[in-house]
């Protein structure tokens, strides 16, 4: 018997907004702009669009978004994963394309948080929830102060070293400075990451992600629905989901991140193995995030990230090239990284990436991860058919 | 005459933590207990996480535990705390992990440390910790 997992559905476009600092668009003329970018290579306009998906634009959802846009959908999803929500959708598009719900999906996200300012860096006190009640009083950054308190755990049970997360934030910079359109591309050594001032012990300024303006939009659908596009497809092999805690305190386990079911879901879905991956886009919105994610995507044993990526293994060159285009940590990161993360693989698998072109790239997995301390986890992979 | 408001009304507690922060007010750290199978946990629900019985009922956690993972927080981030301070989780020996802070001394992941109060920004007193024997 086949599934639906069996009929092959593609990303026929993807598409960058503006990025960096956006002063001249708002949120939703971002999201067109992309949107009809990614159409276009599909040869489709919004007209053939049926399945609309976004979230994290504040209020504003599917609804909002489909009124802008013009797009009545006939399946449409709005769920809040975080920054992973990009993958989490075209794991939910890929299937209900393939059950026949929908024919075009359109993923898309736009944020200008760089402009606005308008990061927060607490959780609302004495509204009632439970962050406000267990979390707030106790002065955690909203998301650090969650993200160191997974570092210090998994540096302390494993030996994992600042060195080590600096290698993270030095390979981003290396690719970063081969895309034109990264925001940070000076030069970046180990030394300079160290000598970065400490925000929450153990994560300093450069193991954490840029906070820019950007976004993005990809679409998806059969083969025969881009008959005209003008741009390769790309097929969706395999993805996977999963998510464990909100609040930190009710992680069992801060150096395992829901990615190991995301991960093992996606990579059994697509057939493939961690060997088998020629170009690796995980979420770097903190250094040691990578060194988790190697691990729970099977690519080295837990605790043995730090040794696995000595010797420029992640940088350009480097035998598992990772973070193409700079990532969250040099590139852009506006607020939810995981649609760029999708944009960049397919330009990867493309062939059409330039300067940062990893050769032969036949299979590229985005690993999405979003929330608080890793809450949530979606795994993409693709190929070049 | 009307009620007095509850500590719900007022934004510090929910219908089910009502309990836990009238405790506090009273310097006194309650969680979870099942009847069932004798597991602890917090926050509260009404059911066990490990079981699944709905025989739970309050006790008085004993206040003492181990860091599991600690931070100091270099930035400011609330009016109530000015940085440098330490932000950590304690695992009590009961079994359930708060997100907590430790004052009064260096700590260090699997020190142990003991329950002590804070009072800040207009709640009720706050369960932080201290390292043991200070």
């Amino acid at each position: 018997m086949t599934g639906l997992a069996d009929t092959p559905i593609y990303i026929v476009g993807a598409a960058e907004t503006p990025l960096g600092k956006v002063p001249d668009q708002s949120e939703f003329s971002m999201v067109a702009l992309a949107a009809r970018e990614a159409l276009s290579e599909a040869g489709l306009g919004f007209r053939d669009v049926d399945a609309l998906f976004t979230n994290y634009m504040g209020e504003e959802g599917s609804v909002q978004l489909g009124e802008y846009l013009g797009i009545r959908p006939r399946y449409a999803e709005s769920s809040d994963m975080g920054g992973a929500s990009f993958e989490f959708f075209v794991h939910h598009a890929m299937l209900a394309v393939a059950a026949g719900r929908c024919d075009v999906a359109l993923v898309g996200y736009a944020s200008r948080q760089r402009s606005r300012r308008n990061r927060k860096r607490a959780a609302d006190a004495m509204d009632g929830s439970l962050a406000a009640q267990f979390e707030a009083p106790f002065g955690i950054h909203f998301p650090i102060g969650h993200y160191a308190l997974s570092a210090a755990r998994y540096m302390h049970q494993y030996g994992i070293t600042p060195e080590h997360l600096a290698e993270v934030a030095v390979a981003a910079r290396e690719w970063a400075r081969l895309n034109p359109k990264a925001w940070s591309r000076d030069p970046l050594s180990i030394d300079d990451v160290m000598a970065s001032p400490l925000i929450s012990d153990p994560l300093r300024k450069l193991d954490c992600c840029l906070v820019t303006d950007g976004g993005g939009a990809i679409v998806i659908a059969r083969k025969d629905r881009a008959r005209d596009a003008a741009k390769r497809p790309v097929r969706i092999l395999g993805a996977g989901e999963s998510h464990v805690q909100w609040h930190v305190a009710q992680c069992p386990d801060l150096t395992v991140t829901p990615g190991i079911v995301s991960g093992h879901e996606a990579f059994g879905m697509a057939g493939i193995s961690p060997g088998d991956v020629d170009v690796f886009e995980p979420y770097d919105n903190f250094t040691h995030g990578v060194l988790l994610y190697l691990e729970d995507l099977g690519f080295c044993k837990k605790g043995e990230a730090g040794d696995f990526i000595a010797g420029g293994r992640l940088r350009p060159g480097g035998g598992l090239p990772s973070m193409t285009s700079g990532g969250g940590l040099s590139y852009c990161h506006p607020g939810a990284l995981g649609i760029l993360l999708l944009v960049e693989a397919v330009r990867q698998l493309r062939g059409e990436a330039g300067e940062r072109q990893v050769p032969d790239a036949h299979i590229a997995v985005a690993h999405g991860t979003g929330g608080l301390a890793f809450s949530t986890a979606s795994t993409v992979v693709l190929a070049r058919d | 005459m009307t009620d007095a408001p509850s500590l719900s009304d007022l934004g510090i507690a929910d219908p089910t933590t009502e309990l836990f922060w009238k405790a506090c007010l009273e310097r006194r750290l309650i969680i979870q207990k099942c009847r069932s199978c004798a597991s602890h946990q917090f926050y509260p629900r009404p059911f066990c996480l490990s079981c699944e019985s709905d025989a739970l009922e309050w006790v008085e956690a004993k206040g003492k535990g181990t860091v599991y993972s600690l931070t100091t927080v270099r930035i400011p981030v609330i009016e109530a705390l000015e940085p440098p301070y330490v932000l950590a989780l304690v695992e009590l020996d009961e079994g359930p992990r708060l997100l907590t802070n430790i004052d009064d001394g260096p700590a260090r992941i699997g020190d142990r440390v003991t329950l002590a109060w804070r009072e800040r920004g207009g709640l009720p007193p706050l369960p932080i910790f201290r390292p043991a024997g200070s």
